[in-house]
């Protein structure tokens, strides 16, 4: 009964996309607001709807109704309540559910919450929402229906893949589609805007929050995602430029410059197309990584699909929407007017160069991950593009950025004067240089390139923490005067500023992980102790225990440092016998930002055990880099020039004509 | 500076940076990608030592030989074999008789040195590369998949399955 429950409110939420992707559409064409606002209601039911299909799914999960083929291919009853329930979207059908779950929760709350948007643009917008439904609605109902029931129902499930039986999973996903989903709305805006054939700085506005909110769960979950693969996978690795990796920096890399770009828009109603046509390739590139995870196109650990229909409609949604976008660009995008001038040195003009970089960088990620397929699909070579490529490419490309960051802040809009903000990044220049050296010295020779990439990244902290304290007047004026400056800052200025300083952090930990991470690799019986970067590991014992739904092998290791105790670290081996697969659970112990790590290899024929052991300096600054530009990002959301929203009528005009 | 002074900036821009990362994307490409083959397919096209490439195969049963951290094996396609050296921690799937994936180079003896191996991560799962070369080679069988589930008890490094 619930299954089917389910299926029937996703059928009528497909429904529901039909009208709403019409009725207010023509609407705004005809200039009816009672047509118009039928776009309100619909998006509305349509979450509801939604919800109640996925809340149908997850409540046959719970259950452990085996009757279904996806609670049977993807659960088990012995397995902990919480990985039932994220069990729902560890799996291709869940995970497409829980995609249009959240288009719609986005579609929901533009209608709730876009009562200051002009009607016909709140109508087109619902009306572009509701094709990208209804197109994955199809998509769910023919080919990944989650509710199919299983004619001889069996008595036990096959468990979900022991990979995924993490907590990561429970975060990770839904973070993900937050982000990737989010960026709908973006995109949504910009086909409205080219419907209507109009575009100002008000719709900068308000795409602004939409595309900033995407953008905090789009780096949350890559940065998530990344953790979890650290300690899930076992080999201590947090990056892999994996396609499926690459399908989800390419939205954000995309989504940052339009972030950037939209701001030139809203302040300076400046790169108007150039914003449209970012909006519009930031979601295709959610579309691509939606395409290139869910069509089983690439076999990694991440693609669980494998059925080539389902890859072909993906493609042709795919199609479709980046091929219709596009076209209506094209035809429309001339229409629009060319806004406020700029000098080449000025805050635009930085921003423009971060954008540039951004997008360029974003296409070489995107070469890396399609010429291995295009190249197969041509000439059946087999090849793989692995972190050389990458590194030769994206890294070249970020190191001009990076230095670029720290200047945008501090130039003048319109007209800037480059030398005044080397002055005032004198200080954060000379503090770059110190931690150069200091970094150096310590390395005592050895390349030179991870000293300089360690000043590099002081410089881009340094840098936003000058710009806050110009801004104060920090030193020139007395303390209380400056705190009073620094209580009187727009929040988007802090916000600029701690992601700023997040890039730096993050570059900071990336350079001390891949330079100065210890590797140790050892057969171990108990008794034996080994020691890694100053620290003592003495392997205590091995014992076996059972799990829910596992048998595991744990070991427990003593680990101190100059005869200090600093405690027990216990990494263990799991054995999932339904599936006959086994993971392994690496342990760490934080020192500081950094970590020690243990794995677990095969038991030898001496009774012992091979162990991964790995020192990682300041690796966890990895991750607290994007949660600091996370963070940055709530605060710009909370400014409250964005809440309040008003349009208010470019001043840019005026200025525009004095720049000439 | 004029507004057409100023696009030809911008645009002279662009074209700088566009030109510098296809420049890093074509060197790149040429040095830093690495082909598939099986052990046929390395007999035939007489790979120099040193080369690096990705080696796909079914570990042959009973070639396994454990050391105290690493392993050898040898890699078959049915057609040929390759004698493989790792040093390191096999993966958890690591089984005599299933599909792998090793990158490194020969050396001069002709031995593959594997810098990394990938094994299969599921039952159902054998690395795309390697059945896409069985089955080109017709060594593909339908019920590949079925043999596969019943060898997963082959040997592995892991004391007390083998």
């Amino acid at each position: 009964m619930i299954a089917e429950a389910g299926h029937y409110a996703l059928v009528l939420a497909l429904g529901l996309a039909l009208i709403q992707s019409t009725v207010p559409m023509l609407g705004a064409r005809w200039g009816d607001p009672a047509l118009m606002n039928v776009a309100r209601s619909t998006a509305l039911a349509q979450f509801l709807f939604v919800a109640l299909s996925f809340a149908a799914l997850v409540t046959l999960h719970v259950t452990s109704d085996f009757s279904v083929v996806n609670v049977y291919e993807n659960s088990h009853s012995l397995q902990p309540m919480i990985y039932k329930i994220t069990g729902v979207w560890g799996n291709h059908e869940g995970s497409m559910l829980l995609w249009v779950l959240i288009l719609a929760l986005f579609g929901g709350l533009v209608a709730a919450f876009g009562n200051n948007l002009p009607l016909s643009l709140r109508a087109n917008v619902l009306g572009v929402q509701a094709w990208i439904a209804g197109a994955f609605y199809l998509f769910i109902l023919i080919t990944s229906n989650p509710f199919l029931r299983i004619a001889n129902p069996p008595l036990e499930g096959r468990d979900l893949n022991p990979v995924l039986q993490d907590i990561g999973i429970a975060v990770h996903p839904p973070m993900l589609y937050l982000g990737y989903v989010g960026f709908s709305i973006s995109f949504s805006f910009a086909i409205a805007a080219l419907l209507e054939g109009r575009i100002d700085a008000a719709w900068a506005r308000w795409v602004r929050p939409w595309t900033l909110m995407a953008w905090i769960f789009l780096t949350l979950g890559i940065a998530m995602g990344s953790y979890w693969a650290y300690y899930e996978l076992g080999w201590g690795g947090w990056w892999f430029w994996d396609p499926v990796e690459n399908a989800s920096l390419m939205p954000w890399l995309a989504g940052t410059a339009l972030l950037h770009s939209a701001l030139v828009m809203e302040k300076r109603n400046a790169l108007k197309v150039w914003t449209i046509l970012l909006s519009i390739l930031t979601f295709s590139l959610s579309l691509l990584g939606t395409f290139l995870v869910r069509s089983g196109v690439l076999t990694s650990v991440h693609a669980f699909a494998s059925d080539p229909t389902r890859g072909v409609f993906i493609l042709l949604i795919l199609c479709i929407f980046i091929g219709g976008s596009l076209t209506l660009f094209a035809g429309r995008a001339s229409s629009l007017k060319q806004g406020g001038l700029f000098a080449p040195i000025s805050r635009e003009g930085a921003l423009v160069l971060n954008n540039l970089f951004l997008t360029t960088a974003c296409a070489t990620v995107f070469i890396g991950t399609l010429y291995p397929l295009a190249l197969e699909v041509i000439t059946g070579d087999k090849i793989s593009v692995g972190a050389p490529f990458f590194n030769l490419t994206f890294g070249p490309l970020f190191v001009p950025l990076m230095v670029a960051v720290p200047f945008g802040p501090m130039l003048a809009w319109k007209r800037g004067d480059l030398l005044g903000a080397a002055q005032r990044l004198m200080a954060a220049g000379i503090t770059a240089l110190i931690a150069f050296a200091i970094v150096w010295a310590w390395a005592r020779g050895g390349s030179a390139l991870a000293p300089l990439a360690i000043g590099l990244a002081v410089f881009v902290v340094a840098g936003a923490v000058s710009d806050l304290a110009e801004r104060v007047q920090l030193f020139r004026v007395p303390p209380r005067v400056s705190l009073r400056r620094a209580g009187g800052l727009p929040r988007s200025v802090w916000g600029a500023a701690f992601a700023h300083a997040g890039v730096g952090v993050a570059l900071m930990g990336i350079v001390c992980e891949t330079t100065w991470n210890s590797e140790h690799i050892a057969a171990m019986r108990s008794g034996d102790s080994t020691v890694i970067a100053g620290y003592e590991l003495r392997f205590d014992r091995l014992k076996e225990q059972q799990g829910p739904n596992y048998r595991e092998l744990v070991a427990s290791f003593n680990v101190s440092v100059d005869g200090k105790p600093l405690g027990v670290m216990t990494p263990s081996k799991r054995n999932f016998t339904t599936r006959g697969t086994s993971t392994t659970e690496a342990a760490l112990l934080s020192r500081g930002a950094s970590q020690l790590y243990i794995s677990l290899g095969d038991t030898t024929s001496n009774g012992g055990i091979n162990v991964r052991m790995y020192y990682k300096p300041l690796v966890l600054l990895i991750w607290f880099g994007p949660v600091l530009m996370a963070f940055g990002g709530m605060l710009s959301l909370s400014d409250r020039r964005l809440r309040v929203g008003a349009p208010k009528p470019a001043r840019a005009l005026r200025g525009l004509q004095a720049a000439e | 500076m004029t507004r057409k002074q100023r696009r030809l900036t911008l645009i002279g821009c662009s074209l700088v940076v566009l030109a510098f990362a296809a420049g890093l994307v074509l060197y790149a490409l040429r040095d830093s990608i690495v082909f598939f083959s099986t052990p046929s397919m390395a007999a035939e096209q007489h790979i120099a030592p040193g080369k690096r490439f990705r080696l796909g195969g079914l570990v042959e049963v009973g070639s396994l030989v454990c050391r105290n951290n690493g392993a050898s094996f040898e890699v078959a396609d049915g057609g040929a074999k390759l004698p493989v050296t790792f040093t390191g921690i096999l993966p958890d799937l690591f089984r005599e008789g299933q599909g792998v994936v090793a990158e490194g180079a020969l050396d001069a003896s002709g031995t593959f040195r594997a810098e990394t191996v990938l094994a299969k991560h599921d039952e159902n799962y054998m690395p795309k590369d390697v059945a896409d070369a069985l089955k080109k080679q017709g060594h593909w069988k339908d019920d590949y998949d079925a043999k596969l589930a019943q060898e997963i008890k082959g040997k592995s490094c892991a004391h007390g399955d083998g």
